[in-house]
């Protein structure tokens, strides 16, 4: 076992309205870039939809992610090691910008130059790589609320997965969004494809970046993430992805995206898991088992064998309290209600979702029936197979079981819910039916209705974790002489002067002196200075306390 | 004059190619890439790019077998002047043919292709016009003085001559004697090497020819040293120190 820990994040897309304002916030603080103008960290799709970029859930043509080769091992789809070095010089797998959308902007200033005319001045459109006037015909959320209608939706390869016939009921019958970052994934393909080795995954908290220094411009990162969420700068000619903001995370601030949700629905917390399960998971042979593999790899952090082992490993203390407040853990793990998406294409996503329960239960008010029901709800779940496995085909590779028992326990919770808010007796039955005891329903449900912003957001800081390191810097414990020979307690003119005792040295002599003198008060020498930190509480050591009077001494 | 061309330039050629490559890695990592346009437009680009760079690597290949291996060292494994001749004759020809069609199919793709061409800097259009002439040159060295004019032996001269400037003991009065046609391609190549570290042509040195030997799954620490990275400094320690 080697228990690694990383931030990782789950979204209730029960709550999501598409309002975009992850997108934009997002890109106002990472892309507003020259180069950047079509790349969006995070975005926003309605589904069923074909995505941004267009139709990129379909691998048999991008061939992003992993597959298994005839000995079972894994290999990125697109191609292993000889057959990349071959292909370098073109990557006709590589999206164009038709694919995103060209980016556009407006000549403003003829609102504002025009002369005095009958006609209204306008504004034209005006294409952002190559400056000439363009015909705006797409973008990253063209297809919002199902714009463009069936033809476009339903072009949409997990709607095509499922069947065509089924198509135009489905779509009368709901409509949901799914916001979407890069997954920082525990087997990157991404990653894998990088000939230059530019992009890494941070071993304190698994977050996935693109050294812009090692970065060389191959291009082959783009066709190896499924996901396609790594995005090509076609200005500076390097890869760039969503950093999951590591400079806020760093000092315990949720990302952009999350602090800006206006939905609340993002959560971050720590995942722990074992960095040497996760190759055998990802090669798990059944698509469908992959889900169940990815939690086989995660580690519970209340197990004090897994505690044990993540103190052997580095894992600080700090960031081990943060995973058992770990508000991703309790969805994930705990109350199984979150799920990844697309486990299928083996690279062990870590931003998993919720898939929201709103469409059934909208399907049941329109159609006259109480929504809030259980029998109701289960009935429906059961009944409206289509979104069950439209979401399956989202999140669990087209197995319709962890979708629907996700659902159930969703609905449970509602109506269980709706008997303690009426003032009836709870119906522990109702939990019991999905698993989960009456506790488990309060407490999944303050985590998703009301948890506020630091139950949401459990992050710890680099800089608590380094603290002991840091502080450790100016030498190493249990030195009475440094590297010169000099005693570190005292400098050449004395006591005060020369460069400070470093504080473990200090502590270290103060602790010793205590506990070995006889004396209750002060020790009398300066070595064994008492301060409030190494105080034992016993007596009143001289210069702890400002005197109180003339006669204190 | 002599003196000049095939004594000094060669080595002010090398000098910057080393230094500029030097220099280039130490303060200019992030400019270094490939700039590729493929984002623009990939169906040209499927054909052209794979074209020229393989042609390019043949080439240049030819150029190590011709240059840097003595003509005594092909007689000692008894391969006859004449058998090297046509093998380098046809194999150069068709490198050579491949490497300029490729590279005017990318001139083209650049030229007509809108977002491609607003991507072109000056330096490109030098480094084009270099890289083309030099191309051009040397097959037409090939095919001419090689081919029609009958056979130049340039192992005699100038192969001497580049495996001399590396030995320091450079001697102009074997290429006086070349044909003006590989004089004027050896030229061109000098400047091009010179220019090389200052151009996109510097991605060459990027060829990851580690990542057949890497693991796909790379870790690095935050407090690693990466490239871009350095040392926390101690807390007592200015914050400029670089």
């Amino acid at each position: 076992m080697r228990v690694m820990a990383q931030l990782s994040m789950v979204m209730n897309l029960d709550k999501c309205i598409g309002c975009h304002t992850c997108s934009v916030t997002c890109k106002q603080a990472w892309t507003n870039r020259a180069g950047t103008e079509y790349v969006w960290f995070n975005n926003v799709e309605t589904r069923p939809g074909q995505g941004y970029p267009r139709r990129y859930e379909d691998q048999d043509t991008w061939q992003g992610g992993w597959t298994l080769d005839r000995k079972g091992r894994l290999k990125p789809r697109s191609g292993g090691r000889a057959r990349r070095m071959l292909g370098i010089f073109s990557n006709p797998l590589l999206p164009t910008i038709a694919d995103y959308y060209e980016p556009w902007t407006y000549d403003y200033e003829t609102l504002t130059t025009a002369p005095l005319q009958d006609d209204v001045p306008v504004a034209r459109p005006y294409s952002l790589i190559s400056g000439e006037p363009t015909k705006v015909e797409w973008s990253a959320n063209w297809d919002d609320d199902l714009g463009g209608g069936p033809d476009i939706a339903g072009r949409d390869p997990v709607v095509q997965k499922i069947s065509d016939a089924i198509r135009l009921d489905y779509e009368r019958a709901f409509m949901f969004y799914l916001p979407r970052i890069c997954e920082h994934c525990l087997n990157p393909a991404c990653m894998a494809a990088c000939p230059s080795g530019a992009i890494y995954k941070r071993a304190e908290d698994g977050i996935v970046l693109v050294d812009q220094d090692g970065c060389r411009g191959w291009r082959m990162c783009v066709t190896g993430c499924p996901y396609k969420k790594i995005y090509f700068n076609h200005r500076t000619g390097k890869a760039e992805k969503c950093t999951f903001c590591y400079p806020r995370v760093e000092v315990g601030l949720p990302t952009v995206c999350s602090e800006t949700c206006v939905g609340r629905l993002r959560y971050i917390g720590v995942l722990l898991y074992d960095a040497d399960k996760v190759t055998a998971a990802a090669e798990t042979e059944d698509d469908k088992a992959l889900y169940e593999a990815q939690l086989g790899v995660f580690l519970d952090p209340e197990d004090p064998e897994v505690i044990a082992a993540a103190r052997r490993d580095g894992v600080p203390e700090t960031w081990l309290e943060a995973a058992r407040r770990s508000p991703v853990h309790a969805l994930i793990n705990r109350y199984r209600v979150a799920l990844p998406l697309h486990p299928e294409f083996r690279t062990m996503p870590m931003v998993w979702y919720i898939p929201p329960l709103s469409p059934v239960v909208d399907a049941l008010r329109d159609t006259g029936h109480d929504g809030e029901d259980a029998g109701n709800l289960f009935g429906a779940i059961e009944a409206l197979r289509i979104p069950v496995r439209y979401l399956a085909g989202l999140f669990t590779a087209g197995d319709p079981e962890p979708v629907a028992a996700v659902l159930r326990k969703l609905a449970a919770m509602r109506s269980y819910m709706r008997d303690t808010n009426l003032g009836d007796p709870a119906d522990e039955a109702k939990a019991a039916a999905v698993g989960m005891s009456g506790r488990d329903m309060q407490d999944m449900y303050r985590l998703l209705a009301l948890a506020k912003y630091d139950e949401r957001y459990v992050i710890p800081t680099q800089a608590a974790a380094e603290a002991a390191a840091l502080e450790e810097s100016a030498c190493p414990v249990d030195y009475d002489y440094d590297e010169h020979g000099r005693d570190r307690t005292s400098g050449p003119f004395g006591e005060a002067s020369g460069r400070p005792a470093p504080a473990s040295v200090e502590s270290f002599h103060a602790l010793k002196d205590r506990q070995t003198t006889g004396a209750l008060v002060s020790p009398g020498d300066r070595k064994g200075r008492v301060n409030l930190l190494n105080w034992d509480g016993k007596g009143r050591p001289g210069g702890l306390f400002p005197r109180r009077g003339k006669g204190d001494e | 004059m002599n003196l000049l061309l095939w004594v000094a330039l060669p080595y002010v050629a090398i000098a910057c190619l080393v230094g500029g490559t030097v220099w280039r890695y130490r303060y200019d990592r992030f400019g270094w890439t490939t700039r590729s346009s493929e984002l623009y437009e990939k169906r040209l680009l499927r054909i052209a790019s794979p074209l020229f760079h393989f042609g390019l690597i043949f080439v240049i290949l030819g150029h190590i077998a011709g240059l840097v291996v003595p003509e005594d060292w092909t007689e000692a494994v008894h391969v006859p002047e004449s058998a090297y001749h046509a093998v380098s004759l046809v194999a150069g020809s068709i490198a050579g043919a491949a490497a300029v069609a490729g590279l005017a199919l990318l001139v083209y793709r650049r030229r007509t292709s809108g977002p491609v061409f607003s991507a072109t800097t000056r330096n490109d259009k030098l480094m084009y016009v270099l890289l083309g002439g030099s191309l051009l040159l040397g097959l037409g060295v090939t095919v001419i003085e090689n081919g029609i004019r009958g056979p130049y032996d340039y192992r005699e001269t100038v192969g001497p001559w580049f495996r001399d400037v590396f030995l320091l003991r450079p001697d102009p009065d074997l290429m006086a004697r070349i044909p003006l046609l590989y004089k004027f391609h050896v030229l061109l190549g000098l400047v091009l090497t010179a220019l090389f570290p200052f151009t996109r042509l510097i991605h060459a040195f990027a060829a990851p020819w580690r990542y057949p030997f890497r693991p796909y799954i790379v870790y690095r620490s935050r407090g690693g040293r990466g490239p871009a990275t350095r040392d926390p400094a101690r807390g007592w320690e200015p914050v400029t120190r670089r």
